[in-house]
């Protein structure tokens, strides 16, 4: 087996690693991405609201 | 009583120098955690009887400190919140409760991934597994308090009288591996004593960690700048922020 081969088949425990590190990779990932849409949304929400009061 | 810098902890300041802070607490939690993590995975040694498994503790440890670590912080932003009504600490209270409720999510899950082929099932009632439950639980029922009362200051107090209760919880956590007879393996790591395991296998570990504090800095403040627009939207500094 290549090096690399061996490296992504962690020695028979494939499918338990990459899934633990995948599902950490993924919840961490959504937990940065969820405040920044959501502080731009508000943002722009508000924004809104104060143009329509002014007008 | 006049806290020094206390003028920091006005949410505006919070605000604006939250947003210098976070690019870079997030570079420091990626190049800490590829750092962690290529160690984990690559140079560390297979374990002489877990083989390549143990890897995952390289996520699952560092989840389940996080899940105690932050609902202490949770917990002594809610006692600061009841006593002295600071809006930060509310602030910083509700930011933390969903973070530490995906730390105690990742701990359990990953603890049963691993659990599938070393102890041959995904879940058992012991000592450290229920009581990690439990602190899932508590997290949940922090996040519903804070969500059920549209004032949001009333919110905050009945949420930190939740969140100072299940206190008790941690060190029930902490000491279950010890006071009862669990499945659960005991600590490797922070016994008195010699740690229990390697250098090659502890220093990626403890990089891990460090990166999982950098990320909850990073997404607290992220999560706290957000909580704060939302509580101050009528005034007129958050007014001067909008985009035209």
């Amino acid at each position: 087996m290549s090096e690399m081969a061996r490296f992504f088949d962690m020695g028979g425990y494939a499918l338990y690693v990459w899934s633990a590190y995948g599902l950490v990779a993924v919840v961490l990932a959504a937990n940065v991405a969820g405040p920044w849409l959501r502080q731009r949304r508000l943002l722009r929400r508000l924004a809104d609201r104060v143009s329509a009061e002014e007008r | 009583m006049r806290i020094p810098f206390h003028h920091l902890a006005a949410p505006m300041h919070f605000y604006r120098w939250g947003a210098r802070l976070v690019p870079w607490l997030g570079a420091c939690t990626v190049v800490l955690l590829a750092l962690g993590w290529w160690g984990g995975l690559v140079l560390a040694p297979p374990d002489y009887q877990q083989g390549d498994g143990f890897r995952i503790i390289y996520v699952h440890v560092p989840s389940a400190w996080m899940s105690l670590f932050v609902y202490v912080v949770m917990a002594g932003a809610g006692a600061v919140a009841l006593i002295w009504r600071v809006k930060l600490a509310e602030v910083l209270m509700a930011a933390s409760a969903p973070l530490g409720a995906w730390f105690t999510f990742l701990a359990l899950a990953t603890g049963s991934i691993w659990g599938k082929p070393m102890w041959g099932t995904y879940w058992v009632w012991d000592a450290r597994l229920t009581s990690e439950l439990i602190l899932l639980f508590l997290y949940l029922g922090v996040i519903a308090l804070l969500a059920a009362n549209e004032d949001r200051r009333r919110a905050s107090r009945a949420a930190a009288v939740l969140a100072l209760v299940g206190v008790v919880n941690v060190p029930i956590i902490h000491f279950s591996v010890q006071w009862w007879s669990t499945l659960h393996q005991g600590p490797s790591v922070g016994s008195l004593g010699a740690p229990s395991i390697h250098s090659s296998m502890l220093v990626p570990l403890l990089v891990s960690a460090l990166a999982f504090k950098c990320y909850y800095l990073t997404v607290l403040i992220m999560r706290a700048r957000c909580e704060i627009v939302e509580r101050e939207r009528n005034s007129a500094w958050v007014r001067e922020l909008l985009p035209r």
